[in-house]
């Protein structure tokens, strides 16, 4: 390895993915997207992703279940990722590219970070991980389609901000509450119902889990909580203080609350 | 056709470092030593915005003295280096000693192929992890590299500061304390330096992954001020 210095008319700036192309095109991840066949593989897929906004900021969480075709690949996934201090990305679709495409989106936002000495602003981090979608839009059409989430605290602002994708790296920005994946239907449904202006962060933990719960009731590829192996959804908020992962006995915690009160009904 | 003058290669090498120390010399001088919690790094500058000390990764911290443009192009290669590695492999596999091997690579090529040497100096702190030690590597503007385990001072008036610097340092000091014997050591014994003329970052445990973090003038004023009254 050599120290990576350009002459000042190659310099690629704060854009990390540039300067991977530039540097190392082997593990630039959009190397992989080639013409080779439209044939269909089976991969893993993760399922279902939320986030909805309460009075400090947001509520972000996801499912654990990854599937492969009809078969439960992974138990205990994670999907929903700090991307800095003061946002959060969560994934749906498929596992490998997706993983992949948070940890670019991670290191893209710190890289700009140190390079330029000052954090990119909310709007200009969804503006980031869209390029990236983009970007990965020649995959999609070969069947490995990745939906992100992305949600933050906007510190300019101040309150918590949501932006759904679709697989043409289009944002859009959310006012209350946002689900994706293929149980993303009916977690909304559950949000949509609970959701109002001044939850609070206890309120806000409660309605998303529900919401899993429900999409997990409803749709075979969302995992529920599992209370025998001990497994519950990641749930995590992202205010002001910046991105906190709720621990997991809290999450069990809601969730043996909801039951006593009766979860999902006629079940 | 004319011949270019013979000189001897010394005499080429004594003019290049003479130039670059020259450089250096005019530039304001920093102080990086180890603390009790991690490393500190003070440094004289009354710029707000155009940093001497930086963050490079999650345990790596740079500092420059000299050109700054020279030694900015240097800071932004490293986090180039230290992100593409972390990337590639793992975050732990990112080391201060691979990158301050590479800085040092670079400063004695180019001081001794090209037209003009870099006026810079700089320094790779790293915080220990799994029972290494904090390491700092000086580097020098000819390639040198040296690593400390207690303190380094670069830029210029460097013999003069260390020379105070020495007798104040113990091991395992308090932030505070370092921090005062820091600023008195760059200030020397005319000059009092106020938290407005200084820039100050630590690499500390305890900060997170993350480890580095700058040191507000607001808070620099308190602690320096705290120090003063006891």
């Amino acid at each position: 390895m050599t120290l990576p210095l350009f002459t000042p008319g190659e310099d690629p700036g704060p854009n990390f993915a540039g300067l991977l192309r530039r540097i190392s095109p082997s593990i630039s991840p959009s190397s992989g997207a080639s013409s080779a066949g439209g044939g269909s593989v089976t991969v893993r897929h993760g399922t279902t992703v939320a986030a909805l906004r309460y009075a400090d900021g947001v509520v972000m969480a996801g499912d654990r279940r990854a599937t492969e075709g009809n078969t439960i690949a992974h138990r205990a996934m994670e999907k929903v990722f700090p991307a800095d201090r003061h946002s959060a990305v969560a994934i749906a679709g498929a596992a490998g590219p997706a993983v992949e495409m948070v940890k670019l989106f991670q290191t893209q936002l710190e890289h700009y970070e140190k390079v330029e000495g000052l954090a990119l602003s909310l709007e200009g981090k969804a503006n980031q991980l869209g390029q990236m979608v983009r970007e990965h839009l020649p995959m999609a059409f070969q069947g490995l389609v990745v939906v992100p989430l992305f949600a933050g605290y906007d510190l300019a602002r101040g309150q918590g901000r949501i932006f759904t994708y679709d697989v043409t790296g289009g944002h859009y920005e959310e006012a209350e509450h946002a689900a994706t994946g293929s149980g993303g239907r009916d977690a909304r449904t559950t949000i949509k119902l609970g959701w109002h202006d001044a939850l609070s962060r206890d309120e806000a933990i409660e309605l998303v889990v529900q919401a899993l719960y429900n999409a997990a009731d409803e749709d075979a590829a969302t995992g529920g909580p599992d209370v025998v192996r001990g497994i519950y959804p990641v749930v995590a908020t992202v205010s002001s203080e910046g991105y906190e992962r709720v621990p997991e006995p809290e999450v069990a915690e809601r969730f043996g609350v909801l039951v006593e009160r009766g979860l999902g009904g006629g079940g | 056709m004319t011949m270019p003058y013979y000189v001897a290669p010394e005499q080429v090498m004594k003019d290049r470092a003479e130039y670059a120390q020259k450089g250096i010399a005019r530039g304001r001088a920093l102080v990086a030593t180890l603390f009790g919690d991690g490393v500190l790094i003070v440094a004289e500058n009354p710029s707000r915005s155009l940093h001497k000390v930086s963050e490079i990764y999650d345990r790596i911290a740079f500092a420059g003295a000299g050109k700054y443009n020279e030694f900015d192009q240097l800071r932004v290669a490293g986090v180039r280096h230290a992100d593409t590695k972390g990337f590639a492999f793992s975050r732990e596999d990112v080391d201060a000693r691979s990158l301050a091997n590479l800085y040092a690579q670079y400063l004695g090529n180019v001081f001794t192929h090209e037209m003009k040497p870099l006026e810079v100096e700089i320094l790779v702190a790293e915080l220990g992890a799994d029972g290494r030690p904090d390491q700092l590597y000086h580097i020098a503007y000819e390639g040198t590299i040296t690593d400390e385990d207690r303190f380094a001072v670069l830029g210029g008036d460097a013999e003069t500061i260390t020379e105070r610097f020495t007798t104040s340092y113990r091991d395992g000091w308090a932030l505070d304390e370092a921090l005062r014997a820091s600023v008195a050591a760059l200030g020397g014994p005319d000059r009092t330096l106020s938290a407005s003329d200084l820039e100050v970052a630590v690499l500390a445990r305890g900060n997170g992954r993350r480890a580095f973090r700058r040191i507000t003038t607001d808070e620099l004023a308190e602690r320096l001020g705290a120090a003063t009254d006891q």
